[in-house]
C-alpha cells in the first residue's frame, strides 16, 4: 500500500539561503511521526514548505497519490493537511469559539470531528467560549489551535513545536489528547525540540540537521547516542 | 561604465549650457514652456525627497505652492517689495507652514499621513481663501509695472534687447532653473551623505535605522521642512509669471501634487535622475495628446497604475536594470544587495 | 432656537459624511488599504444610477438596487485584478494606484458626462419635511441618518456574526495564518471592496438626490470620510459613525456663524481631535 503523505527531495529556499536539501519523508495512514532537531535544523520550514506557505523549489509531495507540490496554502488545507502553527498563532479578535468554527472555514462535508466532539476532547474550550482566544494561557491557546486544525477533519495533522514555551505539566496535558487523535484516524507529524515527549508518541522517528534528515527509526531501536549524534552533528568517527 | 561617466557628464555640461543660454535665442514661448517643465521637475525633486527617499508620501505639497505664491503676492502688494524678495519670503513661509503641519501629520501613519496632508492643504486653501485684502475667493493680480520694476529685469532687458515682459520671463527662467540645478545637486550630495544613507536606511528598515544611531523623526522632520521652502520658492516663482492668484489655482492638488507624483513615479521613485525622466515624458505626453482634453490625464493615470505594477522603480529603474549603468549611484552596497531589494518588493 | 436646528442639521449631515465613510473604513479594517479613489467611486455610482434612472425611467431609489450589484463587481474586480497585486508591507504602491485610479475615474467620468452638474430627483420627497415641535426636518436628511445607522448596524452584524465576518476578521489579524485555514485572503479582500462600493452606491444615492455633483467634487468627500474614519478610530465602525457626526456638527456650527466656514470648520474639528486623542476617539484594542 502506498503511504498516505509522501515527500520526495523536498528543497526550499528563503531568498538566497537554501533552508531544505532533498528532504524525504512517508507517513502512513494513520500513522505518527516525530522530526525533531536543534532551532535551525529546517523543521518548521520542512512545515511551512509541506502546507504551501513557504514556496518549494524543487522536489514533490504528494498526499494519497494526488501531487498537491504546487497547490496554494488553502487549497492544501481543503486537500486534508492542516497544521498547527508554531507559537500558536490564534485570531485575536476571534473568540475562543469562532477560533475553533474558522478551522472549519473550507471544510466540505462531514467529518468526526465536530465543535462539540472537540470542546469534549477539551473541554476548557467550552468553559472559556466567549473569550477572547488571546486571553487563555499558552496550553489552553494550544487546545485551541489544536482544535482548530481539527475542525477542518484532516488526513494529516502536523504539530508544530506544540510543547514550546510551556511547562512539562501542561504539555502532558496536550499529549494526553493524542491517542483520541489517532483513534479518529488522523495520521500526525509532530514536529518537537523535546525528545523525550517525541519518542514517547511517534511510530518512526526522523532527525533533522542543517536541512537534512540525518536519523531515522522506530523510537525502541534508536540509541539515545545515535539521536545525540544525529541532533547536534557529532561524529563518533 | 570607465566612459559612461564623462561621456555623460560632458553631455549634462553641453545640456545645461545650452538651457542657461536658452532665453538669448529661442522664442518666448519656448521659454515659457521649459519653465513650466522646470517648475514641476522642481516640485517632482521635492517630492521624491519626501517619498521616494523619506517614505512620506505627502498629497499636500499644493500648500506649500500655495502659500509661497501668496506670500509673495503680500510682499508685493501689500509690502511694496520687490517680487524677488517675495519669492525668499514665500519660501520662508512654506517652510514656517511646513513645522506645525509635520507636527500635525508626523502623528498619522503611512497611508493617513498622505490624506493628513491633503487635509491640511486644504485647510491652508480654506483660510487663505478669507484673506480678503488679497482678494478672498476671487484672489488678485499682480499689480501692472511689477515685472518692469523688478531687479535685474532693466539691464537683461538691454543686453538681450527683448521686452520687458520677455526679459522677466528669462529671469524667472533662469531663477528656476538654477533652483532645479542647485536642488538636483544638493540631493545628489545630501543622499550620499551620512545623513542621505542614513535616510534611505530608515526608508528600508525604521528599527534597524534607529539601532545604528540614526534618528528618524529628526531627519524625516528636516527633509519635510526643507522641501517645504524648496517648494514655496518654485511657487513664488512660478506665480511671478502666471501674475494672477487664486486659492483653487495655487492650491491646486492636480496641478502642484498629482502631475508631480505621476512624474515622479513614471520617472522613477526612489531614483535621483527619475524626476528628469518623467518630467519629459510627461512633457511629450501632454503635447502629444493636447488636443485630446482630459484624455491624457486618464493616460497619465494608467501609466503611473502600470509603472507601479510592473516597474516599481519607474523607467529610470528599468534602465538601470536592464543596463546595468547607473550614473548617479547612491549607494555604496554592492549590486547583489541592491538585486536582493528588489526581489523583496515583489 | 436656531442652534438646536444648527446641531440637528449637523448631526444628520454626519450621517451622510458617515455613510461616505463607511465603506472606507471596511477596507481599511481588513486590509489596512487606504483607497484614494473612494470618494470617486462614490461620484461614479452616483453616474450609475442616473444613468439607470434615465435609461429606465426608475426612481433613483429603485435604480440604486441595479445600480449596487455593479457597483460591487466592479469593488470585487478592482480588487482581484489591481489592488490585491499592490498590497504588502510597501505603502507606496496602493497609495500611488488609487491615487492614478482617481484621476482616470474623474477623468473619465468628465469625458463622459461633461463638467456639468447633476441631480438625482428623487420627486416630492425632497420637500418633504416633519414638524418635531422643537425641530423641523427635512424627510431626506433624516432618512440619509437612518440608512447611515442601518448600514452601520447591518456592517456589525456582518461582520460579527457571520462566517464571512469571521474571515474578515482572521485575515486581518493574520493573512498568513487564515491560508492556513483554508481562507484566500485575495478573495476576503474581493469580497470586502464589493461591499464597501455597495455602501458607497447607497451613498452616492443620498449624495446624488440632497445636492448637485459633477466629476469633480469625489476627493473633497474622501476627505471628509476620511476625517470620519480617523476621528471614530480606525477599524470601528460605530466609532465612523460617530466621527461623522463630529465633522457634520462642525461643519454646521461653522457655516451658522459664516457659510464660508462650513468645510474649514470641519477640517479643524478633525486636527483638534486628532491632537487631543492621537487614535481617535474609539480606537480599536489590537492596532
Amino acid at each position: 500500500m502506498s503511504p498516505l503523505l509522501q515527500i520526495a527531495g523536498l528543497t526550499a529556499h528563503y531568498g538566497d539561503f537554501q533552508a531544505l536539501f532533498g528532504v524525504d519523508l512517508t507517513l502512513g495512514q494513520g500513522e505518527t511521526i516525530a522530526i525533531i532537531g536543534a532551532n535551525g535544523a529546517g523543521k518548521t520550514t520542512l512545515m511551512r514548505a509541506v502546507t504551501g506557505v513557504a514556496r518549494v523549489t524543487a522536489g514533490a509531495v504528494t498526499l494519497a497519490g494526488d501531487n498537491i507540490t504546487r497547490l496554494s496554502a488553502p487549497d492544501i488545507l481543503v486537500c486534508g493537511i492542516a497544521m498547527v502553527p508554531e507559537g500558536r498563532k490564534l485570531f485575536a479578535s476571534l473568540t475562543v469559539e469562532e477560533n475553533l468554527l474558522i478551522g472549519a472555514h473550507a471544510r466540505q462535508g462531514n467529518g468526526f470531528w465536530t465543535l462539540e466532539r472537540v470542546q469534549s476532547l477539551f473541554p476548557i474550550l467550552k468553559e472559556r467560549r466567549h473569550s477572547p482566544g488571546t486571553a487563555l494561557s499558552g496550553g489552553q491557546q494550544q487546545m485551541v489551535a489544536i482544535g482548530r486544525a481539527l475542525m477542518s477533519n484532516p488526513q494529516v495533522l502536523l504539530c508544530d513545536e506544540l510543547s514550546l514555551g510551556l511547562a512539562p505539566v501542561v504539555i502532558k496535558e496536550i499529549y494526553a489528547a493524542f491517542p483520541q487523535i489517532k483513534s479518529s484516524g488522523t495520521s500526525i507529524i509532530v514536529v518537537e525540540q523535546d525528545i523525550g515527549q517525541a519518542l514517547r508518541v511517534a511510530d518512526h522517528v526522523h532527525c533533522m540537521m542543517e536541512g537534512r534528515i540525518t536519523l531515522s527509526g522506530r523510537p525502541d531501536t534508536l540509541s539515545r547516542d545515535a539521536i545525540h549524534d544525529a541532533y547536534f552533528g557529532v561524529s563518533h568517527a | 561604465m570607465n566612459l559612461s561617466r564623462p561621456l555623460g557628464l560632458i553631455a549634462a555640461l553641453l545640456a545645461l549650457t545650452t538651457l542657461y543660454a536658452l532665453p538669448t535665442f529661442a522664442p518666448r514661448a519656448m521659454v515659457q514652456d521649459l519653465f513650466g517643465i522646470l517648475t514641476l521637475l522642481v516640485l517632482a525633486m521635492n517630492w521624491n525627497m519626501l517619498a521616494g527617499f523619506a517614505g512620506l508620501v505627502s498629497v499636500g505639497q499644493q500648500a506649500f505652492v500655495g502659500i509661497g505664491a501668496y506670500a509673495m503676492f503680500a510682499a508685493v502688494i501689500l509690502m511694496g517689495l520687490d517680487p524677488l524678495v517675495g519669492v525668499l519670503i514665500g519660501g520662508l513661509a512654506a517652510a514656517a507652514f511646513a513645522v506645525p503641519m509635520a507636527f500635525f501629520a508626523f502623528r498619522l501613519n503611512g497611508a493617513y499621513f498622505a490624506i493628513g496632508t491633503w487635509v491640511v492643504a486644504d485647510i491652508a486653501r480654506l483660510a487663505i481663501s478669507q484673506w480678503k485684502a488679497l482678494g478672498g475667493g476671487t484672489g488678485t493680480s499682480l499689480p501692472k509695472g511689477t515685472a518692469k520694476d523688478m531687479a535685474f529685469v532693466g539691464p537683461i532687458k538691454e543686453a538681450l534687447g527683448v521686452s520687458t515682459a520677455a526679459a522677466a520671463d528669462a529671469l524667472t527662467f533662469w531663477l528656476m532653473l538654477t533652483l532645479a540645478v542647485a536642488m538636483l545637486a544638493t540631493s545628489y550630495v545630501f543622499l550620499r551623505s551620512r545623513m542621505g544613507l542614513g535616510l534611505q536606511a530608515i526608508r528600508d528598515n525604521e528599527n534597524a535605522a534607529r539601532s545604528v544611531g540614526v534618528d528618524p523623526l529628526r531627519i524625516k522632520a528636516a527633509v519635510f521642512v526643507l522641501a517645504g521652502f524648496v517648494t514655496g520658492l518654485c511657487g513664488a516663482l512660478a506665480f511671478i509669471q502666471i501674475t494672477r492668484v487664486t486659492p483653487d489655482a495655487a492650491f491646486s492638488v492636480i496641478d502642484w501634487t498629482a502631475f508631480v507624483i505621476f512624474i515622479t513615479v513614471i520617472g522613477g521613485i526612489g531614483t535621483l535622475p527619475g524626476p528628469i525622466v518623467g518630467v519629459i515624458v510627461f512633457y511629450a505626453l501632454q503635447r502629444l495628446l493636447a488636443d485630446y482634453g482630459t484624455v491624457y490625464l486618464i493616460v497619465l493615470g494608467c501609466l503611473g497604475i502600470a509603472v507601479m505594477l510592473f516597474a516599481r522603480r519607474g523607467l529610470w529603474g528599468l534602465f538601470t536594470d536592464r543596463s546595468g549603468i547607473d550614473p548617479f549611484p547612491l549607494t555604496h552596497r554592492p549590486p547583489t544587495s541592491l538585486a536582493l531589494r528588489h526581489g523583496d518588493l515583489k | 432656537m436656531i442652534w438646536i436646528d444648527t446641531l440637528a442639521q449637523g448631526l444628520l449631515l454626519g450621517g451622510l459624511y458617515a455613510l461616505f465613510a463607511a465603506g472606507l473604513s471596511l477596507v481599511f479594517g481588513i486590509m489596512r488599504l487606504v483607497n484614494l479613489a473612494h470618494g470617486d467611486l462614490i461620484i461614479l455610482g452616483a453616474y450609475l444610477i442616473l444613468t439607470i434612472a434615465h435609461a429606465t425611467g426608475l426612481h433613483p431609489f429603485v435604480a440604486v438596487l441595479l445600480a449596487a450589484p455593479l457597483m460591487f463587481g466592479l469593488g470585487w474586480a478592482l480588487q482581484t485584478f489591481l489592488l490585491n497585486r499592490v498590497l504588502g508591507n510597501d505603502i507606496l504602491p496602493p497609495l500611488l494606484v488609487t491615487f492614478g485610479l482617481s484621476v482616470v475615474i474623474q477623468n473619465g467620468l468628465l469625458s463622459a458626462f461633461t463638467a456639468d452638474s447633476q441631480k438625482l430627483t428623487a420627486g416630492a420627497i425632497e420637500a418633504q419635511s416633519m414638524d418635531l415641535g422643537i425641530v423641523t426636518l427635512g424627510v431626506m436628511p433624516v432618512l440619509t441618518f437612518a440608512s447611515a445607522v442601518a448600514v452601520v448596524f447591518a456592517l456589525n452584524q456582518l461582520f460579527y456574526r457571520t462566517a464571512l465576518g469571521r474571515a474578515f476578521r482572521a485575515t486581518s489579524d493574520d493573512a498568513v495564518t487564515a491560508q492556513l485555514m483554508g481562507i484566500h485572503p485575495q478573495r476576503v479582500f474581493a469580497m470586502a471592496t464589493g461591499i464597501a462600493m455597495v455602501v458607497a452606491t447607497i451613498a452616492a444615492l443620498y449624495l446624488g438626490t440632497r445636492a448637485n455633483f459633477d466629476p469633480s467634487i469625489g476627493p473633497a468627500r474622501l476627505l471628509y470620510a476620511f476625517e470620519a474614519v480617523i476621528i471614530g478610530g480606525l477599524g470601528s465602525l460605530w466609532g465612523t459613525l460617530a466621527g461623522g457626526v463630529v465633522i457634520g456638527l462642525a461643519q454646521a456650527i461653522g457655516a451658522s456663524v459664516n457659510p464660508e466656514w462650513q468645510i474649514l470648520s470641519g477640517h479643524l474639528a478633525f486636527v483638534l481631535v486628532l491632537l487631543i486623542r492621537p487614535r481617535g476617539l474609539f480606537p480599536r484594542a489590537n492596532d
